[in-house]
């Protein structure tokens, strides 16, 4: 994917954060199911990654991407499975990974269906939807919420032959922000907490940090396992962007991890965000993670980061 | 039909299975053990390049902020760096022997692919021979990368993507994910001759070109590398070793022990080339005697403090 397309993607997908969802043409966006490893598939497309695990008991999605584009999402998944949507599990609030909730729990509905699909988030997914908007923005409409909320670290259960654990990994790119292992199979699907071709997006105004993107990170580096010689192993399914491994996952914590030691001793020596923007404390890092252009900027990482670490609004 | 005598006749059948079989032939086989050979850059690639060292590489102010700030501590500190192999476009000037094999379609015996093996880290990539395209984007990427082969006469041209991160140098100076290498693999006969061309546009201004030699060691029996990461030091998690922007306080070093002025130690396009020479005329004074890798060719002759 090239880093235009990908912040293209990243723009829609992160635009509900604080305005209007971004208008989505079906006609088109094209979308492409990818293989991931085991009983696990992800597809890719404008708006968040789904990922998508079948087997004999049905279909369980990961994040259900815009609204729109959820017909056209459900015809490439009935190319893996005829069976129904059992699962939804959603990684956070942001409606490039839960607009389409309501449209793909009555899509994935067939006879076999015993009802509609759980629909699983931490509990300040659902306290986020049905609260005010930002900007004023709409209410949400109650088929859209989650219907399965979950407060503790951990919740897991057990679809199509394979142990399912989501973890809560709080205050990272937002407060309710889950990452999903699909044990057997060996993949772990991250949402927005990895997103390799950009910087972190750390939504401060839905409780997100970057101590706590970094320990989502280091979280996310814990459960991977890599094969030989740190290649392989456990896939790791971003947010958005390409399939990655745990290397992939150590070096952007590594970014992160050096962009907070400098923030830090810039903070202690009571440099203003001004003065911190002028000394250009992530140029080595802009030209592979940053842009001048578009919903998600270098300036605004870094006054997100400055505004995390210092406490001031 | 004219009638032709029978001599002319086998001639042409001749001529015309040589001409069949001829593409075969007219490639090159680099099958077999080879040793490398350390004349060239010798001690960037044995004992490791000094710190601070970004002579020849034509990096960018990024890559250069990122290799300023690196801490060597990073590879043992964390533990996911301790068995990180060399990059594909890096694997070929590293420490380590080489093996070269053939898969060969048993059908049309035409070749389907190169193997190799390094000793670095076990190390093996596939150079695929038979015209498949690359991954789509979405694929992982791999430290060896994704690599197809193409003939340009004797000269085999590979191409690689989907590297993974690593490094254009030990020293810190970085190698993105999305760079691309190409390589021009010659054989004169018993010398393996491989040239890199690899194009960075997150950390270089222009291609880095670069050369390594290997010679043909039949009797060589590559050794099993074998590494197994282990934190051994209790830290914090997720600690990442680094130095503050301006506060390494390595990074002269290299310039004070060879005499070179600070600023032709720091890269870029402008000092590969001779014309930079001038440019620093008068300030490069070199140490009376050597004092640091004054030979430095093999394993065996590569200590520091060699005379």
């Amino acid at each position: 994917m090239d880093k235009l397309r990908l912040v293209a993607m990243l723009m829609a997908g992160v635009a509900y954060c604080f305005a209007q969802p971004p208008q989505i043409n079906p006609d088109t966006v094209q979308l492409t199911m990818a293989p991931v490893q085991g009983s696990v598939y992800v597809l890719m497309g404008d708006g968040g990654n789904i990922t998508v695990q079948v087997g004999k008991d049905g279909v369980m999605l990961v994040d259900t991407g815009f609204a729109p584009l959820a017909p056209k999402a459900m015809a490439e998944i009935r190319k893996l499975s005829s069976g129904p949507i059992r699962w939804i599990v959603i990684t956070h609030v942001h409606t490039d990974h839960t607009g389409g909730i309501a449209a793909m729990a009555k899509l994935g509905m067939t006879h076999e269906s015993i009802g509609p699909p759980r629909v699983v988030a931490q509990s300040n997914v659902l306290n986020r939807m049905t609260g005010p908007q930002p900007n004023n923005g709409p209410k949400i409409p109650e088929e859209e919420w989650p219907n399965d909320e979950y407060f503790l670290p951990t919740k897991d259960f057990f679809f199509n032959g394979e142990a399912v654990v989501v973890y809560h990994v709080p205050d990272a790119h937002t407060d309710g922000d889950s990452i999903v292992f699909f044990r057997r199979s060996d993949v772990l699907s991250t949402g927005d907490v990895f997103t390799p071709g950009s910087y972190p997006i750390i939504d401060l105004s839905r409780g997100g940090s970057v101590d706590g993107e970094i320990a989502a990170l280091n979280k996310i580096i814990d459960i991977t396992v890599p094969a030989k010689y740190q290649e392989g192993g456990t896939i790791v399914v971003p947010g958005h962007g390409r399939l990655c491994d745990e290397a992939d996952v150590v070096e952007y914590r590594n970014m992160l991890a050096i962009v907070r030691d400098r923030f830090r001793d810039m903070i202690k020596k009571g440099m203003t965000l001004e003065q911190v923007k002028a000394a250009k404390p992530t140029l080595d890092y802009d030209t592979q993670y940053g842009s001048t252009t578009g919903f998600w900027t270098t300036d605004m990482f870094i006054e997100a980061v400055y505004k995390s670490l210092s406490g001031k609004k | 039909m004219p009638h032709l005598p029978r001599c002319r006749v086998t001639s042409f059948l001749l001529v015309l299975c040589a001409m069949l079989v001829l593409p075969a032939f007219a490639q090159v086989d680099f099958t077999g053990e080879w040793a490398p050979l350390y004349h060239e850059d010798g001690p960037e690639r044995l004992p490791g390049p000094e710190l601070g060292d970004y002579t020849e590489l034509p990096i960018n102010a990024a890559a250069r902020m990122a290799a300023d700030t690196y801490d060597a501590d990073r590879i043992s500190v964390v533990p996911e760096y301790q068995c990180r192999p060399h990059g594909g476009d890096y694997s070929m000037r590293g420490l380590g022997n080489l093996r070269i094999w053939r898969e060969i379609d048993p059908i049309s015996e035409k070749l389907v692919a190169f193997h190799t093996h390094l000793l670095a880290w076990d190390s093996e990539r596939t150079v695929w021979m038979d015209g498949r395209p690359h991954p789509p984007d979405w694929a992982p990427h791999t430290w060896q990368g994704f690599s197809t082969g193409v003939w340009d006469g004797n000269m085999l041209t590979i191409t690689t993507t989907h590297l993974k991160t690593n490094y254009m140098r030990r020293n810190g100076v970085p190698r993105s994910d999305k760079a691309v290498f190409t390589e021009h693999w010659t054989r004169h006969g018993d010398y393996l001759t491989v040239v890199t061309v690899i194009e960075d546009p997150v950390y270089l201004t222009e291609p880095l070109v670069r050369s390594d030699n290997w010679y043909v060691d039949p009797g060589q029996n590559i050794g099993v590398f074998g590494c197994e990461y282990a934190p051994e030091v209790p830290r914090p998690e997720g600690t990442v070793p680094n130095h503050l922007p301006g506060k390494n306080p390595y990074l002269k070093e290299f310039a004070d022990w060879y005499g070179l002025p600070y600023e032709a130690t720091r890269g870029g396009a402008e000092t590969m080339y001779p014309e930079y020479q001038k440019k620093i005329a008068g300030e490069y004074h070199p140490p009376e005697k050597c004092s640091r890798y004054c030979k430095c060719t093999s394993l065996f002759d590569c200590n520091v403090t060699s005379k």
